[in-house]
């Protein structure tokens, strides 16, 4: 089993190294004359004021952090769905039962207004 | 010392970019540098998993770990506000006791670890039939004789780790004017 | 002649090994190298034909859907315009920003690239010819997407400039949120198939195609995918009239290039993944006995629903980040949900009660479309009857 894995070692470097050859023959082939002015950081032709922080909105916490538990749920889910054929109907009822347990924990953040975007 | 198999070459070179990666986690004096030495040590770690024969748990660990906590924990790191500035020293005033504590500890572990009869032979792989390996497990996961608990009880650790985040990050709701009274 | 017919991929493979092994090789190296060769050759081709037909195939389609020419004064039909184009990215300057992380900063565009090649090695074209068949497979396709995700965060993070940073949060927020419906509706497939491969899943669609016996989840996998990607009507990562270019406003040169392929070919990829996952794959009339019939009628599909991405992508209009937001965790991910629970009762159910399947499993999706809609039409009548009460107090009083 582990030879199937041994095509996908040899696949991604391959791919690294195809997207790093265009990337390296532009350093060689564009011109290298840097000035300040190009260099600076782009903000739509203005100077840039105070250090490069943006105030993180904890949104995007909540976000990240439903989809964790999601993707958990869906990890444990995909061996359920893959032995499916092999279940009688009280098994299948178990994971549904998995299901809408953090169903409930998502109508709950619906609820709550944490599914909003500040 | 007898010739390696290309399995253990791999393996010892995996463990030592993990090992190292681990090292420049927690000495990296950015915080964003080491967010992502940790992808690379959870990487490393899904490559041990593979070469034990666990693809299941490989491609789990780069998917959970790396695709979603990974990512957590750079949005994390990115609320607070001293990312960039890495200036602060990396070592405490009490270094001298702590890094012989830590080495005594660590010799300690590996001795204790080389007494248990798994530690001392070749690591077999974890999986006897790695082709219906996903289907077993999802047997058992619902098996009323096999992991029927531990599941359900994981999906209620989940919806209070769901619902306690909630509570604790959700911003206080600001005053809306209701158009409906 | 004739087995060259009935089995190309296995007399390549087989005539590859007796060459390097007559040469002396062990055969281990000779497969080896036949999967080296195989795969420089799948990046090659996967590379230059987003690279360069799929950016020509794009600036055609919307010109003509927008009637207008498009290019053709570059080669026939303006054929070379990408090639053009790609010549003149890599002759531009490389302008690193100051302060940019240097190391974080040039490896975002080549982790994006390797994320979206990588989804490629599990894709089935034909009955023989596949990356690596991989028992997992789906998962697969889950991880390497996120890799992604993670090189967006870099891209943002290492620019060092303020708008690339905020930018590349709301990306990664975006493809985040949308990644949840898109696992969900991925567990029905594994659900009908029986297996996480992807071989498998193809071999399954042989009597029926998936997108009739679940056409919900094809439908909720199809919309989480053109957010994924990053397409119209969800592309606000790239709204060029509202936050410049998001978070490759820092890139340059081919550095750019790489991320402007990298999202040609993943919404050229998940076209792929729709026709295998939902479309039957390379399954087709005479499939089997011919492999390379298979791989046609793969092309065809992908490049069918290709199409039905930029047709949508030039007719609908871009909607705001908070309607994405509404749409992802309040429709498509308790749809999804439902669909989930419904397909396995229903299947079940069907078996046991010795219903025909599709016949129960398409009952099930009609039963939550119908709902669906009836409880979309409750929720448009109470925004509407609050919008016209709210008008007729500003005007009225």
């Amino acid at each position: 089993m582990l030879s199937q894995w041994t095509f996908l070692a040899i696949f991604l470097p391959v791919a690294f190294v195809f997207a790093a050859i265009p990337i390296v023959a532009g350093s060689f082939l564009g011109p290298h004359k840097p000035n300040a002015a190009k260099q600076a950081a782009y903000e739509c032709g203005m100077e840039t004021v105070g250090d490069t922080w943006v105030q993180f909105k904890v949104q995007y916490y909540i976000f990240a952090l439903i989809f964790v538990i999601f993707a958990v749920e869906a990890v444990f889910l995909f061996p359920w769905a893959a032995a499916y054929d092999q279940m009688p109907l009280y098994m299948v009822m178990e994971g549904i039962l998995f299901l809408l347990i953090l169903a409930g924990g998502l109508a709950y953040a619906w609820r709550k207004g944490a599914l909003e975007w500040v | 010392m007898p010739a390696m198999t290309v399995v253990q070459i791999i393996f010892v070179v995996t463990a030592i970019i993990t090992f190292l990666a681990a090292i420049m986690v927690v000495a990296s004096p950015n915080l964003i540098h080491s967010a992502l030495w940790l992808v690379l040590t959870l990487g490393g770690v899904a490559v041990v998993f593979l070469l034990l024969e666990a693809a299941f748990l490989a491609v789990v660990q780069v998917a959970i770990y790396i695709g979603a906590i990974a990512i957590l924990v750079i949005f994390a790191v990115m609320l607070t506000r001293q990312v960039s500035t890495g200036l602060a020293s990396q070592v405490n005033r009490t270094w001298w006791l702590a890094a012989p504590a830590a080495v005594i500890l660590f010799a300690g572990l590996i001795l204790l670890f080389s007494q248990v009869a798994g530690f001392q032979g070749l690591a077999e792989p974890l999986v006897k039939e790695p082709g219906t390996l996903v289907v077993d497990l999802g047997r058992a996961l619902v098996d009323a004789q096999g992991y029927v608990l531990p599941f359900e009880v994981a999906s209620v650790l989940l919806l209070a780790a769901m619902i306690g985040a909630i509570v604790i990050a959700l911003p206080p709701a600001p005053v809306v004017e209701e158009k409906s009274t | 002649m004739d087995v060259f017919f009935r089995d190309p991929f296995g007399w390549v493979s087989r005539t590859w090994n007796d060459l390097l092994t007559g040469l002396g090789l062990s055969s281990e190296l000779a497969t080896l190298l036949l999967q080296l060769v195989g795969a420089v050759v799948l990046t090659g081709i996967v590379l230059t034909l987003s690279g360069v037909f799929l950016t020509w195939l794009d600036r055609k389609l919307s010109a003509r859907i927008q009637d207008r020419l498009g290019p053709n004064r570059v080669g026939p039909y303006g054929l070379l315009q990408s090639v053009a184009d790609a010549i003149k990215l890599v002759t531009k300057e490389d302008i690193t920003p100051d302060g940019a992380d240097k190391v974080v900063y040039n490896l975002a565009p080549l982790l994006a690239i390797m994320s979206v090649a990588g989804l490629w090695a599990v894709i089935p074209f034909a009955p023989q010819l596949i990356g690596t068949d991989l028992n997992v497979g789906l998962l697969y396709l889950i991880s390497i997407g996120s890799i992604g995700t993670l090189s967006i965060i870099m891209a943002g993070w290492a620019s060092n400039n303020k708008y690339a940073l905020l930018g590349a949060f709301r990306t990664v927020a975006q493809l985040v949120s949308y990644e949840v419906p898109m696992v969900l509706a991925l567990i029905i497939p594994t659900m009908l198939a029986g297996s996480m491969g992807m071989g498998d899943i193809v071999a399954r669609q042989r009597d029926v195609w998936f997108v009739v016996l679940a056409p919900l989840a094809a439908l909720i996998f199809f919309i989480s995918s053109l957010a994924e990607v990053g397409r119209t009507p969800f592309d606000l990562m790239e709204a060029e009239s509202e936050i410049v270019a998001g978070f490759n406003i820092e890139y340059s040169g081919m550095k750019f290039g790489m991320f402007y392929v990298a999202e040609f070919l993943h919404a050229f990829t998940i076209s792929a993944l729709t026709a295998t996952i939902f479309l039957g794959g390379w399954q087709g009339p005479g499939a089997a006995a011919f492999p390379l019939l298979g791989l046609v009628y793969f092309l065809i599909k992908t490049a069918f629903v290709y199409f039905l991405l930029t047709l949508i992508r030039f007719t609908l209009p871009r909607i705001r980040i908070d309607q994405m937001n509404d749409l992802n965790w309040k429709f498509l991910t308790p749809l999804a949900l439902a669909a989930v629970i419904l397909t396995a009762v229903a299947d079940k159910a069907a078996l046991e009660a010795g219903w025909s399947r599709t016949g129960a499993l398409l009952a099930a999706n009609g039963a939550i479309a119908l709902v669906t809609v009836l409880l979309l039409g409750r929720h448009a009548r109470s925004l509407r009857r609050r919008l016209e009460a709210r008008v007729a107090r500003a005007t009225g009083s």
